[in-house]
């Protein structure tokens, strides 16, 4: 079932790159034709594999509604909005840059009743809604770290590092914060939490890391032998599923000193047309955000990461402070020391 | 009692006015301080925002370094759901923020105070805090604008349910304000009932002043009750003076006028002169039972007033009555034959046994010598009767129930002296004891039987 639903949407998808937004990057884009004329715009940083069971449902529950779903970067995505492209929903998991846009005043009120039973560090003004919390992880191959220890906090991960410089060098992954938003959230709200953050970049500094633009790219190199380590890797179930098909090549950890928990969220932008139905569909990703059981989807509900599962650490709030290291002044200063830690030759 | 209204329903109406006044003053003045409260906790925080941002302004190889504090803007995010805005500019040059952000237009800048401002931004109320500080870049001083900015949703937030509690709160006050008002007004109003109560309970006659104790502000109209009844007392007991002195005036002199018209008529042979004497002596006898039956009537009309309730025996009632009259009948032959069985009534002796007297008077006085006057006294559920019937000529042909009007005499009457107010008194005590006078005829043109009804004690 599973798969002939995944062959059609391939057979649907269609590559539309006539000019909608100016110059908008597109990584992919799928439509979903309706049985109706209204169609929905999705702008969202998710890949499909991941989000295409959310739309396949919804889409059963509107099968009036065509979607056309397009992937892009998250600092696409703020550039878009920001110009006014027509899209009727933004979804993105770059929390500061989604931030920035509701309050610097893209997007729309949207109240249903669903919104209402969503807990307050889960919305922000009614504008913006979190439907998913998924954590930073460490991906190791567990072939490059035969007879090491997995390591468990950071100090852990810079012992590790320092002890096997030759093990290490050239296959350390992470985040090139200066092209990723989530890569630089992750980093920001990282520095601002624990002093090992600093350390262990250093330490990653000195042995040439690998730097990358998006999660999946990593987590195929630590899969194929590549990377030994992949550092701030947003753990979601893709990634958990990944684990499993390599067969025990890959492990994914979770810091227990401290860890990173963002939300995926959602809005609705000031440029929408059709407001009822981006409405229908934040009210579908919610409903899936506040199930009980992880069940089949595969993004991790709202409840997990509130509870304070493993280290206890909740959610980066949603709110203002998320905007100071958007500020060029900042991010030019956190740039800088990143750049200089990373990069030393 | 008309015209102007209850005085308890304007009291409960005005106190109710007060504490609607109360209730609305008291709303309005909390919903104002919710919201300047509101408003200046917004300030405050907004004030140390702009202070903690303008604390990491420092120079560097001549120009002005800045690094927004991340608990600059986390503590506006802590206090409410509003957008932040921000700018700073040194000296005419922006270094970071929303450029197109208005700034507090107050005055010129004084470096290191606080001034705050509302505005417009994006859509959205806003309210602003800027600070200048100087910061020494190369040579000179620059002035370095911190401004920090936040909509007002929060505070709007915050004054709307506090204003919406307190209206809440005015409408329960006013509520119960209202009950305790109609209470209040009851409650002070309650002697005045009790007053008027007692002086409706009290009987016609009795004017006995008032002994209660009533608020200062009754005391005057209790007194001013007391002294009119004193006077109405005084004024009673004259007029009672008045018909006792008035009738003994008449009656004296009358009587000696008779007593001199007798010798007179003893000493006088010529038939002419001795028939005017006779008839002179018959107006005096017309004139003096006219002046004993007016005093008798006015008696009645003053003792009914206030009715006596003692239990009276008629039998014993009637024995009296019959032997006072014994004399007058034995004067003409007349039997006066008594049949008697107890029968308690309770009412007042002296206006019983007046009635009686009339009837039986007449009885004697109508009937021809030598007749039998039979006065019986029986109960019949639930009633005394008290009959008297004679063997006279009877009450006529005409309705019967005229003859208890005043001044009213039969037809029968020639040469017999009588004023016609006789049966009027009878009529008037029995309707004062709740009784009635049956008149009727024991036989056709066989004398007349009269009978006094009253209900049984
Ligand atoms: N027993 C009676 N027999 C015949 N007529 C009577 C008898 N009693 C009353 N009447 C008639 O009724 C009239 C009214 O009686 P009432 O007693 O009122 O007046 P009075 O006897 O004429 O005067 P007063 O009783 O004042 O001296 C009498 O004038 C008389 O005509
Ligand atoms: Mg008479």
């Amino acid at each position: 079932m599973r798969h002939a639903r995944a062959a059609i949407g391939l057979i649907l998808t269609v590559w539309l790159w006539v000019g909608s937004a100016a110059g908008l990057e597109i990584e992919d884009r799928r439509h979903y034709p309706g049985t109706g004329e209204r169609v929905l715009r999705i702008l969202s940083t998710a890949d499909l594999t991941v989000f295409d069971p959310f739309l396949a449902a919804f889409h059963r529950e509107r099968p009036d509604l065509a979607l056309d779903y397009s992937v892009v970067s998250s600092a696409e995505l703020h550039r878009a909005i920001r110009e006014g492209a027509a899209f009727d929903l933004a979804i993105s998991s770059a929390m500061d840059l989604q931030f920035q846009l509701v309050n610097d005043g893209f997007a729309q009120d949207y109240r249903s009743a669903v919104t209402e039973t969503l807990p307050g560090w889960a919305r922000w003004r009614e504008q913006i809604f979190a439907f998913t919390t998924e954590p930073a992880v460490v991906v190791i191959s567990t072939e490059r770290f035969a007879g090491l220890p997995p390591p468990e906090t950071r100090q852990d991960l810079i012992d590790v590092l320092r002890d096997h410089p030759e093990r290490f060098h050239g296959a350390v992954g992470t985040y090139d914060v200066r092209v990723s938003g989530l890569g630089y959230l992750f980093a920001t709200q990282e520095a601002r939490s624990t002093d090992a953050y600093w350390r262990l970049s250093e330490v990653m500094g000195r042995l040439d890391p690998q730097l990358y633009c998006c999660s999946g790219q990593m987590i195929d190199d630590v899969a194929s032998g590549r990377l030994a380590l992949a550092y701030n890797v947003l753990g979601s179930y893709a990634a958990d599923r990944l684990a499993q098909d390599s067969g025990g090549r890959v492990r994914i950890l979770r810091m227990q000193d401290f860890s990173n928990v963002i939300l995926r969220t959602a809005f609705i932008p000031m440029a929408a047309t059709e407001r009822e139905a981006a409405g229908a569909l934040i009210d579908t990703l919610l409903i899936a955000g506040l199930r009980e059981s992880p069940g089949d989807w595969p993004l991790p509900p709202l409840g997990r990461a509130s509870e304070g599962s493993g280290a206890g650490f909740g959610p980066i709030r949603l709110g203002p402070a998320l905007m100071v290291y958007l500020d060029p002044l900042n991010r030019r200063a956190f740039l800088r020391e990143w750049e200089n830690a990373m990069e030393q030759r | 009692m008309t015209g102007t209204g209850s005085i308890g329903r304007r009291l409960t109406f005005l106190l109710a006015g007060v504490a609607a006044l109360l209730s609305v003053l008291s709303w309005g003045m909390v919903t104002g301080l919710a919201l300047e409260a509101a408003e200046r906790t917004q300030d405050n925080v907004l004030a140390a925002s702009a202070t903690t941002i303008a604390e990491t302004l420092r120079s560097e190889q001549g120009q002005v370094q800045l690094e927004l504090p991340y608990s600059a803007f986390a503590m506006l995010g802590a206090i409410s759901e509003d957008r932040v805005f921000y700018l700073v500019t040194a000296g005419e040059e922006m270094l970071t923020g929303y450029p197109d952000l208005p700034v507090p237009q107050l005055g010129p800048p004084s470096p290191g105070r606080v001034v705050f401002d509302t505005g417009n931004y994006r859509g959205a109320e806003i309210r602003m805090a800027m600070l200048t500080r100087l910061v020494l870049a190369g040579a000179q001083p620059v002035p370095v604008t911190v401004t920090v900015a936040q909509t007002r949703n929060g505070v709007d937030a915050i004054t709307g349910e506090l204003s919406q509690l307190a209206a809440t709160l005015a409408v329960a006050f006013f509520l119960v304000a209202v009950a305790l008002s109609f209470f209040a007004a009851r409650t002070s109003l309650r002697p005045l009932n009790e007053i008027a109560r007692a002086v409706s309970r009290r009987g016609p006659s009795d004017l006995r002043p008032l002994r209660r104790d009533a608020p200062a502000e009754l005391a005057p109209l209790l007194a001013a009750l007391n002294r009119l009844m004193a006077r109405l007392g005084q004024s009673i007991q004259r007029s009672e003076d008045f018909i006792a002195e008035a009738a003994h005036r008449v009656r004296t002199p009358l009587a000696t006028v008779r007593v001199q018209a007798e010798i007179a008529l003893r000493s006088i042979e010529d038939e002419a002169q001795r028939r005017r004497l006779r008839q002179m002596i018959r107006a005096v006898d017309e004139s003096s039972r006219s002046a004993e039956q007016i005093l008798d009537h006015a008696t009645v009309a003053y003792r009914t007033d206030d009715l006596a309730r003692d239990r009276i025996d008629l039998a014993e009632l009637a024995r009296q009555t019959a032997k006072a009259l014994e004399p007058t009948a034995a004067m003409k032959d007349i039997e006066l034959r008594l049949e008697t069985e107890p029968a308690e009534v309770a009412g007042d002796a002296v206006l019983l046994d007046s009635a009686l007297r009339n009837v039986l008077d007449n009885a004697i006085k109508y009937s021809p010598e030598d007749t039998t006057v039979r006065l019986t006294v029986s109960t019949d559920g639930g009633e005394a009767r008290m009959a008297v019937s004679d063997q006279g000529p009877g009450l006529g042909e005409g309705p019967a129930e005229a003859l208890t009007e005043r001044f009213r005499r039969g037809s029968n009457t020639e040469g017999i002296v009588g004023s016609g107010l006789g049966l009027t008194i009878v009529d008037d005590v029995l309707r004062a004891h709740g009784g009635r006078l049956e008149l009727g005829r024991v036989k056709k043109g066989e004398g007349a039987c009269v009978t006094l009804v009253l209900p049984l004690a």
